[in-house]
């Protein structure tokens, strides 16, 4: 720590450069945070999936429905803590650019399958006492400015009302928060009762998917055969998996978001690895004579790589974590996109990623600068005074 | 004293100076250089994605062509008519006819699980049933393999993006629908379009297999000419009878690509917009390293009379020269690397999956070098400005 000074003064000497090197290092672990955020936003649901949670749904595909008896059936299979049903409802509010899921519920066992969500108990009370009760996500709510008590409509455009309309009335009776930062709360809930009886003949019985709470985790694979042999050559055969699989099967339709990701960051650092780089080499050039000075009166060898690699540490640490606070900042105040991107968020675990990677970075652009000036012959460098 | 032609000469050898002291500077000017290729890469990368998308939707539209669809459906997925209505659809006033009938195709859309050749997991593949004037309605429909699938029975016909982007699509092998297995009989192309991401079969198949008795989904036409289309859609937003939505081919498939452009275009500018800050820094850094190592030689002529215009201009000009290369350079490599890979992502409208391959459009690799050559400006503008406004003397009293 005693020769903090020195390398503090050595990164001084060019302001300019070792400033525009700093702004180099910051842009880019601005960018590292943003696209955790956005991979974040479209593959994480997968670790927010409940390991005691399966979905079930039409084998041949999602939009084809289910009939609601088979959540009786479903609850009599072993291993089956209890089964409840959500369905897609494709509501738009106002503008088709306003997108935010919307799906009817059967609301106790739906609170209680996914505790995730929580909801104050008085305004769980009134959603029981309200048929065209819906209760919305906090981040909806706020995007919105809906406030409990307001009368919303939402078109459909998949369900017809008996009177031919697709405008739906929604009371909003809640507004849940989830419980980490990783929850959506975009999406809006409602009473499947309400949405069964108001909705035409094409459909009524028939539900989008099931969510299963499993007894043991550990028995995941076991159960879902069990439930799609339960299924088996009926008019509705069924497809049961985690829902992490599920989750990242949507993540996987969209394409491989990681592969991109990783190689925009690629070739983000690979370019910041240079010019910090570079910068290092420079500085290290115009002072051979100087090093050649410390190692004279008796700095050892060690000793002269730690100098060089402190100081190419320090400018990317401090960089790294300029950078990952104005990402944080940025990222903060949400998604860039206006709703496609609901879960938009700097994840802890990416942050101390990067941290991490400022060092790696500081390592790798100093080390090359270190060696140099490790072998640098006191005499030859003397001549160059 | 000096003509505009003295001025010339003098940037013109300031500049040869310059660019002749590369070698010397090789680590900053390579460090630049694949900076700003790796802004340009990815720019031009990122939006090769949705130009290739938007690609694939709109060569999918023919002029003269339209979608019927019930009113309130923002996708065929959605829609929903009964085999009166498709009728008196076909034949309102506007319609192409030949001597078969109308240029009119009543058709059904699913999905249906098959898995992607990349991931091996599960993807929804749209499921087409169509009419037999499906392939009329539509331009340039080819099988470019096997045969068409014969009308009334149990086969199919795969789009070629569909068939290389998903597992056990080719011809002869069979697709599980439920409890049905129908062969796969042929492949068609469709010039990239988004048909090419589709399975075709009987519309009267599909409707018994997802026992979905005489309904239909959406109507497709040929109209008589584009111009028809006003007529086409007077006749039947006007007709009681009907409660529809009618829009050209071409509206109908920009509606559907808009999401997921918007968000591939939002994400792209913003990232390339952070590198490219970061490359300007990197290329600030290389020319005021290239001002400060020529301190002597720039201040000697500026004592021979060289005016601080030329110093400037010419100090541009060579770090507008390194962005160039450096963009040339990202917009090669990025045609290289996405130019036509072959990919499939979702539709979010209606949750199925697109086959479609990246495009490296002329447009784009224009708007590369533009950024490059922005970058470079600015990164040698503040430099030059320094360079230029030496204290000669001082200068001079470091030779």
């Amino acid at each position: 720590m005693k020769f903090f000074h020195l390398i503090w003064c050595n990164l001084k000497r060019k302001k300019l450069r070792t400033s525009l090197t700093l702004l180099s290092i910051v842009v880019a672990f601005v960018l590292f945070g943003f696209l955790s955020a956005i991979q974040q936003a479209l593959v994480g649901g997968v670790e927010m999936a409940g390991a005691d949670r399966l979905i079930v749904r039409h084998k041949v595909s999602i939009i084809q429905l289910l009939p609601v008896s088979y959540e009786a059936r479903m609850d009599r299979i072993a291993g089956v803590d209890f089964a409840t049903h959500q369905t897609w409802f494709g509501g738009i509010y106002q503008d088709p650019k306003n997108f935010f899921m919307q799906n009817p519920v059967e609301p106790e066992k739906f609170l209680q399958m996914h505790p995730e969500i929580i909801l104050p108990p008085e305004q769980e009370k009134a959603w029981l006492a309200t048929r065209t009760g819906a209760i919305v996500g906090r981040r909806t709510a706020n995007r919105f400015h809906w406030k409990i008590g307001d009368q919303v409509p939402i078109q459909s455009t998949i369900w017809t009302r008996p009177d031919g309309s697709h405008t739906w009335e929604f009371d909003i009776v809640g507004i849940y928060d989830g419980k980490d930062k990783g929850t959506d709360t975009t999406p809006m809930f409602f009473r499947y009762d309400y949405f069964d009886e108001a909705r035409q003949a094409w459909g009524k019985g028939q539900v989008g998917w099931y969510t299963i709470r499993i007894k043991d985790p550990s028995q995941a694979a076991e159960v879902a055969k069990r439930v799609d042999a339960e299924f088996e050559n009926s008019p509705a055969e069924t497809k049961t998996e985690p829902e992490g699989a599920f989750i990242q099967g949507w993540a996987k339709a969209i394409g491989n978001i990681v592969l991109i990701v990783a190689a925009i960051l690629g070739a983000v650092f690979f370019t910041i690895l240079l010019v910090t780089g570079n910068t290092m080499a420079q500085a290290v050039r115009e002072r051979t004579g100087e090093l050649g000075v410390l190692k004279a009166i008796g700095f050892t060898n060690g000793r002269i790589v730690g100098l060089v690699l402190a100081e190419s540490c320090l400018l990317t640490v401090l960089g790294g974590t300029l950078g990952l606070g104005l990402a944080w900042l940025v990222i903060s105040r949400g998604d860039p996109t206006s709703g496609l991107l609901p879960m938009f968020f700097f994840p802890t675990r990416d942050l101390l990623i990067g941290l991490g990677l400022s060092v790696v970075l500081g390592l790798v652009t100093g080390i090359f600068p270190a060696l140099q000036a490790m072998r640098l012959r006191v005499a030859d460098a003397l001549r160059r005074m | 004293m000096a003509g505009p032609i003295n001025w010339f000469s003098q940037i013109a050898s300031i500049t040869k100076f310059g660019l002749l002291s590369i070698p010397q500077r090789r680590g900053a000017v390579v460090a630049t250089v694949i900076g700003i290729a790796g802004v340009v890469t990815v720019l031009v990368g990122v939006l090769s994605i949705a130009a290739g998308f938007r690609q694939a939707m709109t060569v999918s539209a023919s002029p003269d062509g339209a979608i019927v669809l019930r009113s309130g459906a923002d996708s065929e997925m959605v829609s929903g008519f009964g085999r009166d209505e498709t009728r008196v659809i076909a034949d309102s006033p506007g319609v192409a006819r030949t001597a078969q009938g109308p240029l009119a195709s009543a058709e059904l859309f699913v999905i249906i699980n098959i898995p992607k050749r990349s991931t091996g997991t599960d993807a929804n593949v749209p499921l087409r049933g169509v009419e037999p004037a499906a392939l009329l309605v539509r331009d340039n429909l080819k099988i470019i393999r096997g045969r068409m699938f014969d009308w009334g029975k149990d086969e199919v016909i795969v789009g070629r993006g569909a068939a290389q982007e998903f597992a056990g699509l080719e011809v002869g092998s069979k697709i599980k629908v439920g409890r049905y297995e129908w062969p796969v009989a042929g492949i068609f192309s469709a010039d990239g379009g988004v048909a090419e991401s589709e399975i075709w079969t009987d519309a009267k198949v599909l409707q018994d297999a997802y026992n979905r008795g005489d309904s239909f989904q959406s109507v497709s036409v040929r109209l008589n000419s584009p111009g028809a289309f006003q007529q086409f859609k007077d006749s039947l937003t006007s007709n009681p009878q009907l409660n529809v939505k009618v829009v050209r081919q071409s509206e109908y498939y920009a509606e559907q690509s808009e999401t997921i452009t918007r968000l591939i275009t939002t994400l792209g500018f913003l990232i390339a917009f952070l590198m490219a800050i970061g490359a300007v820094f990197g290329a600030l850094n290389t020319m005021y390293s290239a001002v400060a190592a020529r301190t002597r030689e720039i201040a000697t002529l500026r004592a021979l009379g060289f005016g601080s215009s030329a110093v400037v201009v010419s100090l541009m000009l060579e770090s507008l020269l390194l962005a160039l290369v450096g963009g040339i350079l990202g917009g090669g490599l990025a045609w290289l690397a996405f130019n036509n890979f072959h990919t499939s992502t979702m539709n979010w409208q209606s949750f199925s999956q697109i086959a479609f391959a990246f495009k490296v459009t002329p447009e784009l690799l224009v708007r590369g070098i533009v950024w490059s050559a922005l970058i470079g400006l600015i990164g040698g503008l503040f430099p030059a400005i320094r360079a230029a406004r030496l204290p000669i003397a001082a200068a001079l009293r470091e030779l």
